[in-house]
């Protein structure tokens, strides 16, 4: 086998371990003290990072629990609860040293043996990402109490992605070793190692997270306090910001309508980053098993039907950008040459129709299909009845179907659904995010987020299958590469826009959105200036 | 006496079997719905494997047989055990009971306002019908009937809030303030004012329309004449011969309105961040969380009955000429 360079070496870790999250301010700014009030919605159902990865359980979560690692915006990974990390040259062993000193916020010692036990126990039982990632590995085992050494069975090179708090979240043994992860009555009152600790959760109204004043990190937080207000309300939650009775929104607390003119207020601050590690794409999932969906033409015609620059500016508010294929540009291995570009050009997809002998019959209707709309929130409504206009100029009759979320996710996994509108989170690489929506060994009915339009291309499989395995990284980005040329001559899916979410903040506090974690992050930096 | 015992035995026997019935139709009704609370979370995370949602089915007993799940079910509820919420995790008597008070403090306050003024106001109406008072009165209530509430509730906030900055926008009361006492009460009602006004218009506008409308009636009857022509003064008039006659319907309604009360608004819970049972069950509906759905509708619909019940007794104090039948 040919000599592999190392891919990824401690140094850099170790030097940006000083550097994480590292303020923007000058330092003597930074002072103790103040609490930082944050929209919650909806409720988490708990806030057992391990036990539940929801958007809202994340929000909260992130300040109790940590990862091993955490991420820049441009997805280089930092220290957290590693200090630092080596990878073998043959890309099998990834060996982490722990920080030092970290306690539960029991007052329990947090060592290896924790991490060995996430790993191992914990993670694998209840969390399917990470049971994924570490089935990956021969074994994972603690040589010292500070020390813990993976073993891959094979080369899996994104393998330094899967320690982000929500993918793989340190879980304290000594709480949980032995018993049922999801009865354990100590559910009700998470054990971190973060920032901030669990003080009380009034539900339907507030949970309340208080200074963590055993803190590994030396001087932090510098907050004494984060508190999550339930508001269900999309207006109530902008007049909340716009009132200053909240300082932070997040995520889809504030309609897109709203955001340039909450943005406007002079005490409120406008993120647009903060969510690389999920990095959503948006599109039209379609069911290939009947025609005309089995065809690609009929797919490569709805995707120059449909105006996505429209889309950005129109109904996102500039939020984001028009998506060109499967693999985000925040997502690793995104390569924009490689794309096939579709152009918003309806004679093109008329052409298209016509080629397939769908030519325009009553009305100028050569097809009618049937569209689901997403459940989660008025502007996937405004996009749906867009889409529905868009497609009818060429000729594409939309029939918009409404369901609720439960309605809605068991018809997409039951692939009880011509076509549907969804968005899927790529996790950072498209090994973890990417590749599950589009290998045919992941077509799994009953299952959501797998391979449900039943899309099949060997070649596909093959690439998504070597591509993670390649230790050089020129290597797999040309896989990845051609994957994209493939993808996007396929067409398995319409590619919409590549999301961003609004992060609306309070402008007297400072450093709260600084990692690709955004507001999920511990926000062990924040401080009220 | 012994009537009125028979009678309530006889409605509480009646009681029972009407609960019984509302369990097992819901029970079947809700996993109509598509979608089970395992899909949903799966779909909450953006992620799932096979594995997972087994687990989860499992764990929520949704892997057995439908008629097996509602034997588990029935035997717990009469051991008194509602059972545990898929999705928080907790005893489904501790969830209800925890936002219980919060809803009847709210309707409970806006339907004391509704009822207090909007009586007072249907009955300045009535003695002065025709006048401008009336008139005032009728296209208020008409005005304040008509308009969405959540309109209502948003021009309210817009006012009082944002514009005044008088009352905050949302939720019950000020966190991490460290009110006790009189100043917690004093904060729980700044938060109460808005959402109960907004909840309490549109109740008032009823009850204002409907005494005047039935003041109206009455006026007309006999009874009043007599009264007239024995020289009583008008202000005994309207209050002992006319209201007090005319307060039947409102009472019938004030009855059916009781079942409100335990119900919630929603509506007004939602725009207000108000943490009730109307929220708690209307997100029980959308993450599938079967249990907690029942268990609300269960203690909803013994609280209902028991005002229904309440509601019957009380005609026999405003109208003694009604007797209960057994």
């Amino acid at each position: 086998m040919a000599s592999r360079r190392q891919v990824l070496s401690s140094a850099a870790g170790l030097l940006a371990g000083a550097a994480i999250g590292m303020p923007r301010m000058a330092r003597a700014q930074q002072k103790r003290g103040g609490v930082l009030t944050a929209i919650l919605n909806p409720e988490p159902p708990l806030l057992v990072l391990g036990l539940n990865q929801q958007a809202p359980t994340q929000l909260v979560a992130g300040k109790i629990y940590q990862g091993l690692l955490r991420y820049d915006f441009d997805l280089k990974p930092l220290p957290s609860l590693a200090k630092s990390w080596t990878v073998s040259p043959d890309g099998l062993t990834y060996t982490f040293t722990l920080q030092e000193g970290v306690k539960w916020h029991d007052g329990a010692p947090f060592t290896a043996d924790d991490v060995v036990f996430s790993c191992t126990k914990f993670l694998p039982e209840v969390h399917p990402r990470a049971r994924a990632s570490f089935d990956r590995c021969e074994s994972i085992t603690a040589p010292d109490k500070g020390t813990v050494v993976f073993k891959l069975k094979e080369v899996f090179e994104p393998f330094l992605y899967a320690f982000l708090p929500a993918g793989a979240p340190m879980m304290p043994k000594h709480i949980y070793d032995g018993t049922d992860f999801r009865a354990n009555p100590k559910n009700a009152t998470p054990i971190g190692t973060g920032p901030f600790k669990f003080k009380e959760w009034v539900r339907g109204s507030h949970i309340t997270l208080v200074r963590n004043d055993e803190y590994w990190k030396p001087g932090r937080p510098f907050l004494d306090g984060v508190t999550y207000r339930v508001i269900p309300d999309a207006a109530a939650r902008a007049l909340a910001i716009e009132t200053g009775q909240v300082d932070l929104a997040q995520g889809n607390d504030v309609e897109a309508f709203d955001v340039q003119r909450l943005a406007a207020l002079p005490h409120v601050e406008l993120h647009k980053k903060g969510y690389e590690t999920v990095a959503p794409i948006s599109w039209i999932e379609i069911n290939h098993r009947t025609a005309p969906f089995s065809d690609k033409r009929f797919r490569q015609a709805m995707m120059h039907a449909i105006d996505r620059d429209f889309i950005v500016k129109n109904i996102f508010f500039g939020l984001g950008r028009p998506a060109s294929g499967p693999i985000n540009t925040a997502t690793r291995f995104h390569d924009a040459k490689s794309v096939k570009r579709y152009p918003y050009d309806t004679k093109k997809a008329e052409a298209l129709l016509n080629e397939m002998g769908l030519k325009p019959g009553a009305g100028g209707v050569r097809a009618r299909i049937k569209m689901m709309v997403l459940p989660y929130g008025e502007v996937w409504v405004r996009q749906a009845e867009y889409v529905k206009q868009a497609l009818r100029r060429v000729g594409i009759d939309v029939t918009l179907e409404s369901n609720d979320a439960g309605g809605w996710v068991k018809r997409i996994g039951d692939w009880d659904y011509e076509t549907s509108f969804d968005f899927v989170s790529q996790f950072m690489d498209p090994a973890m995010g990417v590749a599950r929506t589009y290998i045919s060994s992941n077509i799994r009915r009953g299952v959501p987020f797998t391979n449900t339009m039943g899309y099949v291309n060997k070649r596909v499989d093959e690439l998504f299958e070597q591509a993670p395995k390649q230790t050089d990284p020129a290597k797999a980005q040309a896989m990845y590469s051609e994957l994209q040329a493939i993808l996007t001559e396929d067409v398995p899916v319409v590619w919409l826009t590549e999301l961003e979410f609004p992060v609306l903040i309070n402008k007297k506090f400072r450093n709260v959105n600084i990692d690709a974690n955004g507001p999920n992050s511990e926000f062990d930096e924040a401080y009220l200036a | 006496m012994g009537g009125r015992l028979g009678f309530i035995g006889q409605r509480l026997v009646k009681a029972v079997f009407v609960i019984l019935g509302i369990i097992v139709l819901n029970f079947l009704l809700i996993r109509l719905a598509p979608g089970d609370p395992a899909l949903v979370l799966a779909g909450e995370a953006g992620a799932a494997d096979p594995k997972f949602l087994a687990d989860l089915r499992r764990e929520f007993g949704l892997d057995q047989p439908v008629w097996r799940q509602l034997l588990i079910y029935m035997q717990g509820i009469l051991s008194f055990d509602l059972g545990f919420s898929y999705r928080q995790k907790q005893p489904i008597l501790d969830l209800i009971m925890a936002r219980l008070p919060q809803t009847v403090l709210l309707t409970g306050t806006a339907l004391t306002f509704a009822i207090v003024v909007g009586v007072s106001l249907g009955a300045m109406a009535a003695r002065h019908v025709g006048s401008w008072w009336d008139s005032a009165i009728t296209t208020l209530a008409l005005l304040v009937y008509a308009m969405p509430q959540f309109w209502l509730g948003l021009m309210l906030v817009l006012l009082f809030s944002v514009q005044l900055g008088w009352l905050p926008t949302f939720g019950m009361n000020t966190i991490n303030s460290g009110f006790t006492g009189l100043d917690h009460a004093l904060d729980v009602g700044r938060h109460l004012i808005l959402p109960s006004l907004t909840l309490g218009l549109f109740f008032m506008a009823v009850y204002a329309r409907l005494t005047r409308a039935s003041m109206l009636e009455v006026a007309d009857l006999d009874f009043v004449r007599t009264g007239r022509a024995k020289g009583l003064s008008e202000g005994r008039i309207q209050r002992r011969y006319i209201l007090r006659n005319a307060l039947l319907p409102v009472v019938t309604y004030a009855g059916l309105q009781a079942g409100y009360l335990v119900g919630g608004s929603i509506l007004i819970e939602t725009v207000f961040a108000w943490p009730g049972i109307g929220r708690l069950a209307f997100e029980a509906v959308l993450v599938r969380d079967y249990n907690l759905l029942l268990g609300i509708f269960i203690v909803a619909s013994v609280l209902v009955i028991a005002f229904n019940l309440l509601t019957d007794i009380l005609y026999t104090v405003v109208d003694p000429r009604i007797e209960m039948g057994t």
